[in-house]
């Protein structure tokens, strides 16, 4: 146990359970997270367990190649923040900063793939609402609201999911300047750590959008 | 300290070997579901396709996240997540997948 450490408030009997505690009210934090994204993945079963042949027609018109390049972006930018938590914890933190900027920037690239494949969508008019219009379809048998429905769904999850993103990369930056600044070490990481939680949380959300959005039969 | 059960290896260094082979692992994975989900096979598509995604988030919370490393605590909140959402989804289709 580490007990010198100005870090510790005054009601944790040292630094190792100022920590543990952190880092349990993330991992709580998390499970409500779940919760927040499981609403949708609820809906998202009944519905498709309903229109089984017009989701499968609504992902017939994704761009797997570009969901499949972000899907392996993703995991990359897991792999550099597990890398950069670990520089921290072996006290090189100048290793953390590279580390955390080249997740940053794979967290940009992320977006900017979302951002052309909603932009795709939009031209395509396959954006539910007024202007919705699923043209040549591949399975001429669906309903075309069905599909809409698909596609609202594909909005509301990864668009909620690309906010997280957003607030990921910000948050991301903040620990980079932090860690920068030395304000990190293998004594104390905690909002390096914490932070480290919710970006792979933020990933393993989207490995699960990844078959159920692009990978339908 | 009383109780150190609850409380121990929070500073466990994973080394960088064992990161690199679970993105490894991870990469596999995903050539896996992308090359499964060409072939046609019906239900199978949808079990094949979460089957891989739920061992992909495994492997992320196991390691990248170090719940492998962690106290029973917290490792029973991450499992309280999953459960009330297994809850959720199984009630609510307990219901759709018995209506006539």
């Amino acid at each position: 146990m580490s007990t010198a450490n100005t870090h510790v408030a005054h009601h944790y009997d040292d630094a190792e359970q100022q920590f543990d505690a952190a880092r349990l009210g993330m991992w709580i934090f998390l499970a409500t997270e779940v919760m927040f994204f499981g609403g949708m993945f609820t809906g998202y079963t009944t519905c498709r367990f309903m229109y089984p042949a017009a989701f499968a027609e609504g992902s017939s018109h994704m761009q797997l190649l570009a969901g499949t390049l972000n899907t392996a972006v993703l995991l990359l930018s897991s792999l550099t923040m597990a890398l950069a938590v670990r520089s921290v914890q072996v006290n090189r933190p100048a290793v953390a900063v590279r580390l955390l900027m080249v997740t940053l920037v794979l967290g940009f690239v992320f977006l900017g793939i979302k951002g052309y494949e909603y932009a795709t969508k939009f031209a395509e008019h396959h954006v539910p609402g007024a202007a919705f219009s699923l043209g040549e379809a591949h399975n001429p048998a669906v309903n075309p609201q069905h599909v809409e429905l698909f596609f609202a769904f594909y909005f509301l999850l990864t668009g909620f999911h690309a906010l997280h993103m957003l607030i990921g990369v910000t948050i991301v930056a903040i620990v980079a300047v932090q860690t920068w600044r030395g304000q990190f070490s293998s004594a104390y990481f905690t909002p390096l750590e914490i932070t480290g939680l919710y970006w792979h949380f933020v990933d393993i959300v989207w490995v699960f959008l990844f078959p159920l959005l692009y990978l339908i039969h | 300290m009383a109780d150190n059960s609850l409380r121990f290896t929070s500073h466990h260094i994973v080394p960088v070997k064992t990161y690199t082979l679970v993105f490894i692992a991870l990469l596999v994975l995903l050539a896996l579901t992308v090359l499964a989900a060409r072939i046609e096979h019906g239900v199978l598509n949808l079990v094949v396709g979460l089957s891989i995604a739920v061992t992909k988030a495994a492997l992320i919370v196991l390691y990248f996240m170090h719940l492998r490393y962690n106290s029973f605590v917290v490792r029973m909140v991450a499992m309280a997540g999953v459960l009330w959402l297994a809850i959720l989804i199984t009630i609510t289709m307990a219901d759709y997948l018995t209506r006539s």
